[in-house]
């Protein structure tokens, strides 16, 4: 007997067989638990100061080696990852639920809404946004929140436009109307009926603005506007390493290399997640 | 044309005037207001010279007249002064304009000369190793830090193997054109690295789409050889949309000159929109993102006239 797949099934079907989103999940995945334990399983503290051992090639005590102040890099490394993950993902949620509220409800009143709302989002991509970041998280006191709702704020416009575009075809189909009909308000259809059709394209927008918002963060953070030391992100921990970089490639090497893995893990993901949802693409 | 392009530009009053709301916005938002940085200094203490010195900023006027004073001598190309230096930010800005100007077009041309052929090739050879090799790059291509990218490199080819200098425009009282050039090198390969991979990519999968169009059988059928069917038919109609996603990343590469800037200590527009940052020096904020916001839009623009330009089908009304 053959059974009717849900399309959640046919996509994670299709997930499953990409080359590269698979292992991506994998490395993702483990890289995210170990940050998130990192109380639990750092091998030191992450302000431990030892200067009876600073500057310290890697060794098996220090699998990462230790810095000026005799600070383990690893475990450093896995504090500073919790709050680069947690900033990034966070950031990225933001900003998608931003960017699909704007685009469905001007998609969805159309109009003199749609025009206004429109206009606002082409004046937010006009404006370079790393400086603007870097002036607003400049006035804020770089807490992990105001990161979260800085670079949220400013990386909404494309989603904005996306939605919009799937939003105009799914407001004409007839379970909206059916919706309508039935008495549903604009707030229940749009929630309810129009979003959930346009979350393929949210998923995977989500998911590409992981990898942004910790490239943000850490290039704030490098710039020494992030988050601030004493607490270790990966882009502060670079920003300390630049001085020292000849001596002490340690520092710079590792802190870099968690960056490009987890961007790389997540847009491997991303590009994934794009194949396995394209509801236009036919089934095998 | 003449009719589309006037309409363009007539849109772009009230986009213009968007971004210096929310520019001049930002900017009121400092804590303790734009004249707070001055203030704060310690210099100033005695509140007659407090006032005066509000007075002669023209803070002491309502936000709304202060927003209509600054937005006429913007238009008029007058920027104000910079709390830094006290001289006119328009003139500090078109100081460091060709130094990033050089790092910009140094990029663009070096990542366009990388990536058009190689995407052609990986296109040619899909799936070839070169080609899954080529895949596997731009992906690490687009994942690299900039900073960090630029850290490695400086750690490699200046510390390690003294190739090339670390950072800077010249050899202190070495200076020559060929020095300089050197200097060039590392700066404008980072800058250069998101858009080589980004470009390529493209670029593939616009001649693989082409490839598969009437036209293209059409021109096989008709017995053109190879080298016609893919340099005439082909590679033509796949340029177009490459040629204006490369006009809209223009504008992207002005913040990217930020970092790249900052890594290299390359004295453009970058740098001094960081250091004007640390200074809290905001009539020099505004001016350089006033600034970056008109090349967005102008190459948003020149995007769109080059894309109508290129491809006879796409008619303006």
């Amino acid at each position: 007997m053959s059974s009717i797949d849900s399309p959640g099934r046919i996509a994670w079907g299709r997930l499953r067989r990409h080359r590269t989103a698979v292992p991506s999940l994998v490395v993702f995945g483990l890289i995210a638990v170990v940050c998130l334990a990192a109380p639990l399983v750092a091998p030191f503290a992450m302000d431990a100061i030892d200067l009876a051992a600073v500057k310290q090639a890697p060794s098996r005590l220090h699998w990462m080696g230790t810095d000026d102040l005799g600070r383990d890099v690893f475990s450093r490394l896995l504090f500073g990852g919790r709050i680069s993950i947690v900033i990034g993902l966070l950031a990225a949620v933001a900003g998608t639920a931003l960017g699909a509220l704007v685009g469905a409800v001007a998609a969805f009143y159309g109009r003199a809404v749609d025009n206004v709302l429109m206009r606002i989002t082409d004046v937010a991509y006009a404006i370079p946004s790393l400086p603007l970041l870097i002036i607003l998280s400049a006035y804020s006191k770089a807490a992990i929140v105001s990161m979260v709702l800085i670079i949220g704020a400013l990386s909404w416009m494309a989603t904005a436009r996306v939605v919009r575009a799937e939003v105009l075809t799914i407001r004409e189909m007839p379970f909206v109307e059916a919706a309508r009909v039935l008495g549903a308000g604009s707030g229940l259809t749009i929630f309810r009926h129009v979003l959930p059709n346009a979350l393929g394209s949210l998923i995977v927008g989500a998911t590409l603005g992981v990898g942004n918002a910790i490239m943000i963060e850490s290039s704030l953070s490098f710039l020494g506007l992030g988050v601030q030391p004493p607490t270790a992100t990966w882009g502060n921990m670079l920003m300390d390493a630049q001085s020292t970089m000849a001596a002490k490639p340690w520092l710079t090497i590792f802190p870099g290399g968690a960056i490009l893995l987890v961007i790389l893990s997540v847009n491997f993901i991303g590009d994934g997640l794009r194949d396995a949802l394209d509801q236009r693409q036919q089934l095998p | 044309m003449g009719r589309y392009l006037r309409r363009r530009l007539l849109q772009l009053v009230p986009l213009l005037f968007g971004i210096s709301i929310v520019i001049f916005g930002v900017i009121q938002a400092a804590p303790g207001g734009p004249e707070g940085s001055l203030l704060a200094a310690g210099r100033l203490v005695d509140p007659s010279v407090i006032e005066s010195y509000r007075h002669r900023l023209g803070v002491d006027q309502p936000v709304y007249r202060q927003y209509l004073n600054w937005l006429g001598a913007s238009v008029k190309g007058d920027l104000g002064l910079s709390f830094s230096t006290s001289r006119p930010v328009s003139s500090m800005i078109t100081e460091r304009l060709p130094a990033t100007l050089e790092l910009m077009g140094v990029a663009f041309v070096f990542a366009a000369l990388v990536a058009l052929p190689f995407g052609l090739f990986s296109a040619l050879r899909r799936y070839s190793l070169a080609d899954v090799l080529g895949t596997g790059a731009s992906f690490l291509g687009v994942a690299m830090p900039v900073f960090w990218f630029g850290l490695l490199l400086q750690l490699i080819f200046a510390v390690r193997l003294s190739w090339l200098p670390v950072a800077g425009t010249g050899t202190v009282g070495a200076s020559s054109l060929g020095d300089h050039l050197l200097h060039l090198i590392l700066p404008g390969l980072v800058l250069s690295t998101r858009y080589i991979a980004g470009w390529s990519r493209y670029f593939r999968s616009s001649l693989i789409g082409v490839s598969g169009a009437g036209f293209v059988r059409t021109a096989r059928a008709k017995g053109l050889t190879e080298s016609r069917v893919v340099g005439v038919h082909t590679v033509r109609n796949a340029l177009v949309p490459v040629i204006s996603v490369m006009a809209l990343n223009i504008a992207d590469l002005f913040s990217g000159a930020v970092i790249t800037e900052t890594v290299f200590a390359w004295p453009g527009i970058g740098r001094l929109f960081v250091q004007a940052m640390f200074a809290r020096d905001y009539p020099l904020l505004m001016g350089i993102l006033l600034m970056g916001a008109a090349t967005v839009i102008l190459f948003n623009l020149v995007a769109d006239l080059l894309y109508g330009a290129l491809d006879p089908r796409i008619r303006y009304e």
